[in-house]
This record gives structure tokens, C-alpha cells and sequence, in this order.
């Protein structure tokens, strides 16, 4: 093997091996599964029916509990002759779940129905009601008293419903200008939607590797130096291979973790939520049944339908290609900023904020630019090289200008290289350095020591 | 690429070259140098100072060759250049006959003043992979590692971390990363800094052995009297210069000053002026200095005739250590 290649394998080994690495890479996906777990418990819970009797005393609803639709939830019953007070004492007797209860003095003017602008009721339960249950409530007491009112004003509820017409019925279909022979292409809203948060995990995946590894790359570094056994190692091999090794090591670590995690966490939550598809089907139906927002219904399909609309070939392509560009060209940096380091972090951290400033600078921009993906500071930032490898995959996935993503990886990889190259030879001289605080000054003046 | 091409080529070229004055004969032989190293005026500077200042010696093949000088002298920029951790400015270094490049780092064998090896990382994976880096196989250092172990019966650390070893016991690590893959050159900065006794007397005779079996040895240090034990042949640099460089005997011979130390019985009242001068007499102990143009023999002679019971004679030769100062405070 190579002692490239060794170098590669004992960085690689000696941190997969670590029970902080292994720890790390075992909760991770078990913190998706809880999370998710709790997710599906929270959307499919409060399925036992809760049995709901209403006292009237205000007499708005005037009918019988007929005309109240009960659901999987929440079933009505209508009594008149019995008192609130006896039958709080008795609820348990009943097999009553809770007593909705409407007062008199909730409804002022009970021949001016129209007039009503809102209405306090009251609910007496021993277990108070879940938030689909309440709500469902609500709206079911709502439309009661809407029919109420429009029978009242004489409005037929036929002719409403022909008049009504929402701002989601307005269709927005904005096409892009540009290229003649591109075909006009459709940009929905929820495209935009799915694209922002695409951008953002991808953006935010990028910034976490450069910043975690990033740091790993130069606590290593120190420590060989610290530990003097730099100087036997770089008898054996050239610094540069070291380093290089290294950092390719410490790649492969975190492509290794976050290669379990792309198989663990999707394989877990698909396991469990094959626990979950009975009662999942049955709040589904029970959502169809009680017609609750049969928008958002609309939007989730059409959100699954966008994800599947982008070309994840290209993007992954690029999105490798920025990943590993950027990991590549920030690691040499923070093993350049290492190899300056004496023991003494404390002193060290000024060199450290030379590094990190401008990734977290581009993190911010970031998220700027996934609000205005074309803005003028989001194609700059996208294009210069120690920005881009996080400012350009957030900006991929809203389909910039092929030119603009080819130039910005051009320059991001001749960079790449020049910085390797650069960092090489500070990294080279400064692991041999002892004692002194090292200046920025210094490190410029590294770059130019002969061998 | 293209760079290792080249190497590829230079190395087959060198080796023709080589069968060719193998079979033909050539005057400047490489197969048969003498020398393991050859410093031809090396030069090395750092930004203000100059390391190495017109640096030139030899370290005979099989010898124990000490690399003198105060700290700071430069004698670790000398061994980073040996080494291929710098390069030199201008000049030649001469590895077994040939130029020195980075192939030889595998016949190099390492152990710098600053001791380090990596805590965390079990001794026996350890030494792997730093025998492997100088371009042993799985299988050679795994009988290497065993054969180390079994000599020093330490075998039981294995699947120890070194954090868990004493400081003595890493030392004997150290030592065995440093001469795994049997180099042909060994660079010892320093070797019994930190040492108790027996484990600098467990480090000496491994040195010494490895030299019986043709090792060449160089022992970079400050302590004459470890040099004086151990060294053939030295060189002494200050402020970077070479300011002495011989056999130690020949040097001894160079700056002795012809002191005389006679143990005697009875009175040395009878003064022997003529020949040397007393520098200083007790009871039964007189040391002389030579006069110039006379040899011992008048002397010895001189003090039988003024019947001057002798019971022993013989020259006081310098320590190193006053060459050292001496040569240093010039």
C-alpha cells in the first residue's frame, strides 16, 4: 500500500473505531426515530371516541343533536332536561366524556342571530379534550351557527357556495423568461417550497462538515505536534502527504457516518411507520370524513409531487462536487491553521476565526439567498470560491444558470487546489515550529520558505 | 505524475549505471563507498540565521559517529536535512555512495530528541504502522514487532495504549519503532535523555549490537562522556560551522599537552626542571608537563636517575568535554 494510503487508513480507523464516533453515528438515527415516533403518535393519537354531551340552555342550536355530525372523534348527544349541575356530579354514571355547555348569557339577543359575533361555550370534562377533538368542535359549532345566520338573512347556501372562491383558487403560474429555445418552465409555489427546504439541508449539511471535520482535521494536527511525533512521521513521509492524508481520512469518516446515516434513518422511520399505517389510514379517513382542510390535503400532494419533479442526478452531481471541493479546500486550511498552533489553544483561536469568519459568513449569506435565489449578492456568492461550496447548492436546486454553476466550481476547484497548495507549505513549516506565537505575518511568510 | 515518471526513470538509469560499474569496475564505485554519509559543503539558511554554514564530513560505514555540539549549533538541522525533512541550500549529501533522495528514507532509522508516539493508539498497531510508513509489509512487521517483543519481553503490551505505558516504557517503544525495519543509518538525537540507568544500559547495548552487526550509528549529543564511551569518530559544530571532525583518538593525540602523570614512592624533592615542569605534586602523585622536543622516555629515564621510586607512568590525555569547551570558547 502506499503510505499515502496508510496515512488515509490509520486517520480512518483510529477515529470509525472511537466510541464517540460510534455512539454518535448509533443515536443520531435513533433521535430521528424517537422524533418521528413521537410525530406519528402526536398525528394518529386521540382516536377513542370521546363521548360529548351538550346542554343548551341558550337554545342557539335549536335542534336536536341530529344536527351535529359526530366523527371518529367526538360523538354528540343532546340532552334537555337534565341540569349542569347534576350532571357533572353524575358524567361518570352517564359514560359522558364531557359536557359542552352553552349558557344563556353566551347569546345576548336570541331573535338577532346574524348580529352574533363570536360565542363563549363552556366544557366540563374530567380529561380535558385533545386539540383535533376541540377543534373539531369548534368547527362543527361554527358551520351550525354559519347556517343558522344565512337561513336567518335569507341566503341560500347553494348560491353561497357558487360565489365563494378562495386566493388558492387564483392559479399562479409563473413562467421563467430567458433562453429561447428552453421551454417555458412551470415554477409552482410549492415547487418553491420544496426547493427552499432541499437548498437549506443541503446548505446546512455542508456548512456542519466543513465546520465538525474542519475542526477535527486541525485538533489532529495539533496533536501530532504537540506530541512530537510529527517529526518521526514526516521522516518516513513528505508533510504534504500527511496532511493530504488526513484530510482524506477525515473525509471518509464523515462520508462514512453520514453514509449510515442515509441508510439507517430512512430505513428505520420506514420500518416503524409501517406500525403506524393502520391507525395513520384511520385519521386520514377520519380527516376525509370530517372534512378538515382538504387544502393542506391538496398541497401535501402536490409538495410530494414537486419532490419528485427535481433532477436529483444533477443535483446530488453537483452537490458531491461542492461537498467535497469545499470540505477539501477548508480542511487544508484548518490543518494549515493547526500546524501554526502551538499547545496553547487560547492563542490559537484568532488564527481559528480567520478560517471559520468566512464559513459562517457564508451560512448567512445562505439563507439569504434561498429567500432571493437570484439576487445579485446570491449569484456573487455563489460564484466566489470560499463561499460557493455552501451558497451554491443551496442556490442549485432553483435551477441557476448553467454558466454560473460551471464557472463557480471552476474557480472553487482551481482555488481547491491553490489553497492546498498554499496550506501545504505552511503546514510544512509550521509543524516544526515550537515556542513562539505565530502571527498572521508569519504564516505568510511560511508560504514562501524554501524546503 | 509525471514528477514520480521521472523518479522511475532516474532510479533504473542509476541502476544500470551501477551494473555497469559492477562488471566494467569504475574508480568511484558506489557499491563499495566507505562512507554511509557524506556531508559535501552543505549549506542551509532560515530566514535571518544561518543553520548550517559549509558543513563537510563523513560517517564510516559500521561506525558510531557523534554529532557534536552545544544547543543550538545546529546539529538538529543537519539531522533534518540527513533525514529529508528539509533540504539543503546548496551542497551534497551522499547516502551510501549515492545522492541522497527520498527512497533512502526507508534505510533511515529516526529517534528525535522530542520523543512522541501517538496515546491513544494501541502499541502494537503503533508500531505497524510506523514500520510500514518506512515501507515494511504486513507480514514483516508483524515478525519484526514479535521478534522486538520476545527480546525485550514486553509482548504483554501488545494491545496496551501507549497513554496506559510508563514513561520508560515508551521509551523502549520509541526505540523499537526507530530500528524495526533495520536501517542502515540510525540517528539517535539525544538517546538517554530521560533514561533511568538500566534502561539507558538496556538502550547502550542495543546501540552497540546493532553496530557489531554493520548499523552505522550517528549520536547526536552534548554529553562528552556518553561520546567518549561509545563514538569512533566525531564532529563538533558550533554556530553551525564544522569546528572539529575526527577519530576521537586522533583528536585526543591533537590537543593533548603533553601532561605526564607519575605515582611514585617517597619524595619527588629531586626536581627534574630540565625536561618538564611540575603542574602539581601531592603525596605520591605528580603530574608534569613536557617540555617541548622532549619525548617521554628522557623523562621517564630522568626520574630513574634521581632514584625516584616509580609505580606507575602515564600520559593524561584531554577529555572531550575540555576539547568540547575549549573548541567552543575559542
Amino acid at each position: 500500500m502506499s503510505k499515502l494510503g496508510l496515512i488515509i487508513e490509520r486517520e480512518y480507523m483510529t477515529r470509525v473505531r472511537k466510541k464517540s464516533f460510534i455512539l454518535t453515528t448509533l443515536i443520531t438515527p435513533i433521535g430521528f426515530l424517537i422524533f418521528f415516533i413521537v410525530i406519528m403518535f402526536l398525528m394518529t393519537s386521540g382516536t377513542d371516541q370521546k363521548k360529548v354531551v351538550i346542554i343548551d340552555e341558550s337554545g342557539i342550536l335549536g335542534l336536536d343533536s341530529s344536527a351535529l355530525a359526530s366523527n371518529s372523534q367526538v360523538v354528540f348527544e343532546y340532552n334537555k332536561t337534565i341540569k349542569l349541575n347534576e350532571l357533572k356530579k353524575t358524567i361518570k354514571e352517564n359514560n359522558f366524556d364531557g359536557i359542552l355547555f352553552i349558557p344563556k348569557t353566551a347569546v345576548q339577543n336570541i331573535e338577532n342571530i346574524p348580529e352574533l359575533k363570536s360565542l363563549k361555550v363552556e366544557f366540563y370534562a374530567h380529561q380535558q379534550l385533545g386539540m383535533n377533538a376541540q377543534s373539531y368542535i369548534q368547527s362543527v359549532l361554527a358551520e351550525r351557527l354559519k347556517s343558522i345566520k344565512l337561513a336567518d338573512l335569507g341566503i341560500e347556501t347553494v348560491k353561497l357556495e357558487k360565489a365563494e372562491i378562495k386566493s388558492s383558487d387564483i392559479q399562479f403560474d409563473p413562467k421563467n423568461l430567458g433562453d429561447e429555445n428552453k421551454k417555458e418552465k412551470d415554477v409552482s409555489g410549492s415547487r418553491i417550497y420544496v426547493a427552499t427546504f432541499l437548498g437549506g439541508v443541503m446548505m446546512f449539511l455542508i456548512y456542519f462538515v466543513i465546520i465538525i471535520y474542519g475542526n477535527m482535521v486541525m485538533r489532529s494536527v495539533m496533536e501530532e505536534k504537540t506530541n512530537r511525533i510529527v517529526e518521526i512521521i514526516i521522516s518516513s513521509v513528505k508533510p504534504f502527504e500527511l496532511m493530504l492524508g488526513k484530510i482524506i481520512g477525515v473525509g471518509a469518516v464523515g462520508l462514512t457516518q453520514f453514509g449510515i446515516w442515509a441508510v439507517t434513518i430512512p430505513t428505520l422511520n420506514f420500518i416503524v411507520s409501517l406500525f403506524f399505517v393502520g391507525r395513520l389510514q384511520n385519521s386520514n379517513s377520519m380527516m376525509q370524513s370530517a372534512k378538515v382542510n382538504p387544502d393542506e390535503m391538496e398541497n401535501f400532494a402536490e409538495i410530494l409531487q414537486e419532490l419528485w419533479s427535481f433532477n436529483y442526478f444533477e443535483i446530488f452531481f453537483f452537490f458531491m462536487l461542492f461537498f467535497l471541493a469545499g470540505y477539501i479546500l477548508y480542511a487544508s486550511l484548518f490543518a494549515a491553521i493547526g500546524a501554526a498552533m502551538g499547545d496553547d489553544w487560547g492563542e490559537g483561536q484568532s488564527l481559528t476565526m480567520i478560517v471559520v469568519i468566512p464559513v459562517i459568513l457564508a451560512f448567512y449569506i445562505g439563507i439569504a439567498v434561498i429567500e432571493d435565489p437570484n439576487s445579485s449578492l446570491g449569484v456573487f456568492a455563489s460564484i466566489f470560491p470560499l463561499f460557493s461550496p455552501v451558497v451554491m447548492p443551496a442556490r442549485i436546486v432553483f435551477e441557476p444558470p448553467m454558466w454560473q454553476i460551471l464557472l463557480s466550481l471552476l474557480l472553487l476547484l482551481g482555488n481547491c487546489w491553490l489553497f492546498v497548495w498554499i496550506s501545504g507549505r505552511i503546514y510544512r513549516a509550521g509543524i516544526l515550529m515550537y515556542g513562539k506565537k505565530t502571527t498572521l505575518r508569519e504564516l505568510v511568510k511560511w508560504m514562501f520558505l524554501k524546503e | 505524475m509525471f514528477v514520480s515518471r521521472v523518479k522511475i526513470e532516474l532510479c533504473r538509469l542509476s541502476f544500470k549505471l551501477r551494473l555497469f560499474d559492477i562488471i566494467f569496475g569504475h574508480p568511484n564505485l558506489n557499491l563499495i563507498s566507505v562512507n554511509i554519509l557524506s556531508l559535501e559543503s552543505v549549506f542551509k539558511k532560515y530566514q535571518t540565521k544561518t543553520a548550517v554554514d559549509n558543513v563537510s564530513f563523513n560517517v564510516p560505514k559500521g561506525s558510531i559517529f557523534g554529532l557534536l555540539g552545544p544547543n543550538g549549533a545546529g546539529k538538529t538541522s543537519i539531522i533534518r536535512i540527513i533525514t529529508s525533512i528539509t533540504r539543503a541550500d546548496t551542497g551534497t549529501v551522499l547516502f551510501n555512495g549515492e545522492r541522497l533522495y527520498e527512497k533512502h528514507r526507508t534505510q533511515i532509522g529516526y529517534m528525535p530528541e522530542e520523543r512522541g508516539l501517538y496515546k491513544k493508539m494501541k502499541v502494537g498497531e503503533q508500531l505497524t504502522y510506523l514500520s510500514r510508513l518506512k515501507g515494511l509489509t504486513k507480514k514483516e512487521a508483524k515478525d519484526r514487532i514479535e521478534y522486538w517483543y520476545n527480546k525485550f519481553d514486553i509482548s504483554s503490551w501488545h494491545n496496551k495504549k501507549v497513554e496506559e505505558l510508563s514513561k520508560g516504557m515508551q521509551q523502549k517503544i520509541q526505540f523499537i519503532a526507530t530500528i524495526i525495519h533495520d536501517p542502515l543509518l540510525l540517528i539517535l538525537d539525544e538517546p538517554f535523555s530521560g533514561l533511568d540507568p538500566v534502561n539507558a544500559n538496556l538502550i547502550r547495548d542495543e546501540i552497540l549490537e546493532l553496530k557489531n552487526k554493520g548499523t552505522s550509528i550517528i549520536f547526536s549529543t552534548h554529553r562528552m562522556e556518553q561520546v567518549e564511551q561509545i563514538c569512533e569518530e566525531i564532529v563538533l559544530i558550533h554556530e553551525g560551522k564544522n569546528v572539529l571532525n575526527g577519530k576521537v583518538s586522533d583528536i585526543k593525540q591533537q590537543f593533548k599537552e603533553h601532561l605526564f602523570e607519575v605515582e611514585f614512592k617517597g619524595d619527588f624533592n629531586n626536581s627534574v626542571d630540565s625536561v618538564a615542569i611540575p603542574v602539581s605534586i601531592s603525596e605520591g602523585k605528580a603530574v608534569l608537563k613536557l617540555n617541548e622536543g622532549v619525548s617521554p622516555n628522557k623523562l621517564l629515564s630522568e626520574i630513574i636517575s634521581k632514584e625516584i621510586e616509580i609505580v606507575s607512568f602515564r600520559e593524561i590525555l584531554p577529555s572531550l568535554n575540555e576539547i568540547f569547551i575549549k573548541t567552543v570558547q575559542k
